[in-house]
């Protein structure tokens, strides 16, 4: 079992009216290399806080303590011709360890220490200008190198997809930008991967949907379509925060069943954020249990379920109103 | 036997689309007896919120008839239409989009004391108490804005209002998807409590059978406007007919389907 990446004593305050509010307190689990992993919670759980913390995508205004540890390999050199999804290869059995320079596993990355900018030194300036400038979001500066890029390394798949999708542009450009940003490839390259990427997702028409815009698709066809940018850049940990909380039943199970698939056909790590447990167990190899910024409880799913440690998790599975479960309605 | 609450038949309301008429809920009909539940349920784009509104007469039925407490209520015109709402309220899934934000949790009930004449300017303090009182909230809470408020407690004024009227029938449309799962199963308790205590009856509208097995009688499922099949709740979701039915059973998450195994 490797560890993708190892969280410890996460803490994430935000400042509202005024007031300190902490929206994750003293956080700390790993996330395994190719599991399925599930955050569950209600409102004000933290769990979307800790979904965004780990993209590195926290707004300016929140106070970041602690660490998010990265054990991924280095990028790879910028190259406008290297071959697309490379998947990752973090494997000890393949005797990268021990090898020097880029197959062996990087240094830690730290979110939330040594972020003085003022510390740049005129080549880590010059290393981050050759990577990704404008997406290395709010990892520390002499960092940079190392730690994930959102959109490359992780992908993120938002709960709705009209705001996450550009209204004015087609759909065809805003999955090939991604690969045309993050794998250098050719915008000709670019565009067979979005049809490629198309027809993965199970878009009908993938030509024709190229050309269209959001508003033209339906809510499920639309998180299809964020779903193949999520994944255009070959990410090793896709993100999903309630990504099928906005559609109906029918099309939750379609969407549920495609991420399964595309994660294990490209061997991504899965960390599915979701209020509903019983959805988070039928996707979910472990499960983490979060209620007012805290984790209560981690534990493989069938323990979650049947042998809760908890309290609180016991009544989130108790008011998990099934197709099985006894009718409040008494007749 | 008696006549039913509401007796809807040959309900039917088109959408032109890009020069195409669509019929949203095409020739639908079904009935809901006093204090009962009857059920709604559909993927997107069924019809279910479109009956509910033509039932409210938000929008108006191209053709169709409804009868609500023994009248033809489509025939219904303002000061008749206006009375007669006040038997037949709504709840609706954002209570922060149906409700005024600014306004405080007082004034949201107040309204409809005093636009149906039910209670004197005087004596509407002690009733908007009342409310807040049967809905389990303190009725210290009636000073707060709407937006100070939770979700859940936004719900619970939602349903204070809608019975401040004293309703026969309560439209709920999605009332309870929006909730935590915690907090959705004290709101369906205070629904049943309500029903039983004053014979309310509901026309719950949702995507979600579980919801919809726990707290109705009967179930109606909807597919592209048109009913697929009717029944007993309990029966139509232990054994669907319909593949609409099927699919719906089938797509449910199931905690039972997880392996008892714990390793």
């Amino acid at each position: 079992m490797t560890a993708l990446a190892s969280i410890r004593n996460l803490t994430v305050t935000y400042r509202r009216d005024g007031a300190e509010v902490a929206a994750l307190k003293n956080v700390g689990f790993d996330i395994t290399a190719g599991e399925r992993f599930a955050i569950i919670g209600e409102s004000g759980s933290g769990k979307s806080t800790l979904a965004l913390a780990i993209a590195g995508l926290l707004p300016a205004t929140a106070r970041i303590e602690g660490r998010i540890d990265w054990l991924l390999r280095p990028p790879p050199m910028f190259d406008a011709k290297a071959p697309p999804s490379v998947l990752p290869d973090i494997s000890p059995s393949e005797g990268e360890i021990g090898s020097s320079a880029a197959g062996s596993f990087p240094p830690a990355s730290v979110i939330g220490e040594g972020r003085d900018e003022s510390a740049i030194s005129p080549l880590e300036g010059e290393m981050s200008g050759r990577t990704e400038g404008g997406a290395t979001g709010r990892q520390p500066a002499s960092l940079r190198d190392h730690a994930p890029i959102g959109g490359r390394d992780i992908g993120f798949i938002f709960q709705d997809p009209s705001a996450s999708l550009d209204p004015v542009m087609p759909i065809g450009k805003q999955i090939a930008e991604v690969a045309y940003t993050h794998l250098g490839l050719s915008w000709r390259d670019a565009y067979a991967k979005a049809k490629t990427l198309l027809e993965r997702v199970r878009l009908p028409d993938p030509d024709a949907a190229l050309c269209a815009f959001p508003h033209q698709l339906s809510g499920g066809q639309k998180q299809r379509v964020a779903i193949a940018a999520a994944i255009a850049a070959g990410p090793k940990l896709l993100i999903a925060d309630e990504a099928t909380s906005a559609l109906d039943t029918i099309v939750q199970a379609e969407i549920v069943g495609l991420i399964r698939r595309l994660v294990a056909e490209d061997g991504m790590t899965l960390l599915f954020i979701s209020h509903d447990i019983a959805l988070a167990a039928e996707l979910a190899e472990r499960i983490a249990v979060f209620r007012h910024g805290e984790l209560l409880e981690l534990g493989s799913t069938a323990q979650i379920v049947n042998a809760p440690r908890h309290a609180y998790t016991r009544v989130l599975l108790d008011a998990h109103l099934g197709l099985d479960a006894e009718p409040l309605l008494r007749t | 036997m008696t006549d039913p609450l509401l007796a809807v038949s040959g309900l039917t309301k088109r959408y032109s689309r890009s020069g195409k008429i669509i019929a949203a809920v095409d020739d639908v009909s079904f009935h809901i007896e006093p204090g009962e539940t009857l059920a709604l349920a559909g993927p997107s784009g069924s019809g279910k919120s479109t009956i509910a509104r033509l039932v409210l007469r938000l929008i108006e039925a191209d053709t169709g008839r409804i009868e609500f407490e023994g009248s033809d209520f489509l025939s219904l015109n303002g000061a008749a239409l206006r009375g007669r709402r006040a038997r037949l309220q709504m709840v609706f899934q954002d209570p922060l989009a149906a409700l005024n934000p600014r306004a405080t949790v007082a004034r949201v009930l107040d309204d409809p004391l005093r636009i149906h004449h039910i209670a004197s300017g005087p004596e509407r303090p002690r009733r908007i108490a009342a409310l807040l009182e049967r809905v389990g909230l303190s009725s210290g809470l009636a000073g707060r804005a709407i937006h100070e408020i939770s979700g859940g407690q936004r719900q619970r004024v939602a349903i204070a209002r809608a019975i401040a009227t004293k309703p026969s029938l309560v439209v709920l449309d999605e009332a309870v998807s929006a909730l935590d799962v915690s907090v959705r199963a004290q709101i369906l308790q205070l629904l049943l409590d309500l029903q039983r205590e004053e014979r309310i009856a509901y026309l719950f509208i949702s995507h979600d059978l579980g919801v919809v097995r726990a707290i109705a009688h009967r179930v109606t499922i909807l597919e592209a406007g048109r009913i697929a099949e009717s029944g007993d709740a309990r029966s139509v979701i232990d054994a669907p007919q319909s593949v609409i039915g099927k699919a719906l059973v089938a797509a449910a998450p199931r905690l039972s389907r997880i392996e008892r195994d714990v390793s």
